[in-house]
């Protein structure tokens, strides 16, 4: 118990499918439960709901500025935890909530929703729409050997997450930095980095991309804006030091929920 | 020897012995040859390889299915497809020289195909590709790919350029060409009706595709096996033994008498052509990369390698 990470999960605006994917990691799951974390709150989940102090705060959705109780939750979880992770696309970049205009039921007046990081300070985003079990998993684990591993694994760590922690600095909008098919025509195919490899049109979890002629094309009206596409890009980030090891990373994180 | 082909385990020539895959193959037919002992043993249960016009008017359902204009595909146009037999494999056999995107099919290979273990072959930025979206799965859920076939690779072409370069400056019609490859300093083009034409490699510079000009990776360095004809004799590829996989893949097709092979050492050019050709393109693109970080005045195109 002493050697466990404290880990929470707010849930503000999102659809419970970022839940859902961490769930589905199934028996992985059962054993970060086991050895590693120490779920502190976690609607759906867990008994207990409300924000606790934590080492690392997972949060799923965006944030309704008409919601009080919302906008306290989110304050509350940046001052209580050490590390904040947006997951998924709803918390990193607005997502789907990004197009709300109000009027639904039952509560028509709450009509805004912001990313996370248009109102605290995020320090690692997963972007996706859900994020993929294996992807929560192995976020997990490095979160895990970054607070409690040795030298060794806090560098791996510190390594593996980086540019996930680049993202936030980058932004939450539209184009400017990384949320929709707009990043990947700003920050990779004008850029003339694409190889045209197709990972985009691969996540792509509307199918708003196809691969024309070898490069993507996107529709940008079926585009929900949850950043997948350009997250998952060879050409967006690539650290060869660490994906170069892919084979030991591997091996140790499936080593690890053994 | 320098980081310029990657870590491997072994490296020889080799060729199928598979006569009737030889036929259709490329060079020594090692990819074709790699997924049909996989798919026999159960190692895969399909993989993504490069079709075109004549494999999906057989095999339709076996094609990605987008918006990538399926009604009207050109002569040499690759269509990423699953292949899970050996005429499907045969089908699609050889190379085609031009963009396949591949890993566009990776997620749909666990959903519409229902493969649990997936093949793929690509190029090297297409073995990162794969590498990534196992250590980054941001939207690659479920994939499992017990078999990643790298293949060498300078640069590609937009299929445009293909046209370009075969209609234009080869003089010849795409539909009747038999085979295209790079080799010996020369892009070649051999038609149907048994005419050659070749292209010094220089005239297709400008066709290449700009996204290639930042590649740092010649030999698919992050494949489990990779293979291209450049080291070995004509008709012979030479193969990277890299990853755990892919030294007990190829231990397994040995055993199992899928190819021939000769030692690295003992066949010319050999591993020096190799090493000298991926350290040509290392340094070309090192220096593009070096050129886009003062490309404007005070301000730089983006690296994503940092």
């Amino acid at each position: 118990m002493v050697d466990k990470i404290t880990v929470g999960y707010t849930h503000l605006s999102g659809c419970t499918g970022c839940t859902v994917a961490l769930a589905d990691n199934y028996g992985g799951l059962l054993t970060l439960l086991d050895k590693y974390v120490d779920l502190k709150y976690m609607p759906t989940l867990a008994d207990a709901r409300h924000i606790q102090k934590v080492d690392v705060s997972f949060v799923e959705g965006s944030v309704c500025i008409n919601d009080k109780l919302a906008v306290e939750e989110i304050k509350e979880t940046r001052e209580k935890s050490t590390v904040v992770v947006a997951l998924g696309g709803c918390a990193c970049y607005g997502n789907i909530t990004r197009f709300s205009r109000g009027g639904q039921q039952n509560q028509p007046a709450q009509e805004a929703f912001l990313p996370i990081g248009d109102l605290i300070k995020v320090d690692v985003y997963i972007p996706g729409c859900a994020p993929t079990p294996q992807m929560i998993r192995n976020v997990a684990v490095m979160a895990y050997l970054l607070l409690k591993g040795t030298k060794e694994q806090k560098d791996l760590a510190t390594a593996f997450l980086k540019p996930l922690m680049a993202l936030p600095v980058q932004g939450t909008a539209c184009g400017a930095s990384t949320a929709c098919f707009c990043d990947l025509m700003t920050n990779v195919i004008d850029q003339g980095l694409c190889m045209g490899c197709g990972s985009c049109a691969a996540v792509c979890p509307v199918r708003a991309i196809s691969m024309e002629y070898g490069k993507p094309n996107g529709e940008r009206d079926l585009c929900i804006k949850c950043g997948a596409c350009y997250a998952q890009c060879p050409r967006g980030f690539f650290n060869t030091d660490v994906i170069g090891e892919y084979e030991a990373i591997n091996e140790a994180i499936m080593a690890a929920l053994q | 020897m320098g980081a310029e082909l990657g870590k491997y385990k072994s490296c020889v020539s080799a060729r199928s012995t598979d006569k009737e895959l030889l036929k259709h193959a490329q060079d020594g037919g090692i990819v074709s040859s790699l997924f049909a002992f996989a798919l026999d043993e159960g190692i895969i249960d399909g993989a993504i390889v490069a079709a075109n016009k004549e494999f999906y008017a057989k095999y339709p359902s076996k094609c990605i299915q987008d918006n990538s204009n399926l009604d009207v595909i050109e002569p040499w146009r690759p269509i990423p497809a699953i292949v899970t037999t050996k005429a499907e494999l045969i089908a699609a056999a050889g190379t085609k020289y031009n963009l396949s995107p591949n890993i566009a099919l990776l997620k749909e290979a666990t959903r519409s195909f229902g493969l649990d273990k997936i093949g793929i072959v690509g190029t090297p930025c297409q073995m990162q590709a794969v590498r990534k979206a196992s250590l980054y799965p941001f939207g690659f859920r479920d994939v499992n790919v017990p078999l990643a076939v790298g293949i060498f690779c300078m640069e590609n072409f937009p299929y445009q350029s293909i046209l370009q370069l075969v209609e234009d400056h080869a003089a010849m019609k795409l539909e009747s060409v038999k085979k295209m490859e790079i080799g010996k300093g020369k892009f070649w083009v051999y038609g149907k009706r048994g005419q050659v034409v070749q292209l010094p490699l220089k005239v297709t510079h400008k066709y290449e595709q700009p996204g290639c000009h930042v590649c740092l990776d010649y030999v698919a360095n992050m494949a489990d096996i990779s293979t291209g004809s450049v080291g070995s004799p004509d008709g012979w590829s030479t193969i990277f033994v890299r990853s755990k996989i892919g030294d007990s893949v190829w231990a397994k097709a040995m055993a199992a008498g899928c190819f021939e092979t000769q030692p690295i050492e003992k066949v010319k050019p050999g591993l020096e052509l190799v090493t000298k050709l991926a350290n040509e393109k290392i340094t070309k693109n090192k220096a593009t990369l070096d050129a886009r970080a003062t490309f404007g005045v005070g301000k730089a195109l983006r690296n994503p390698y940092l």
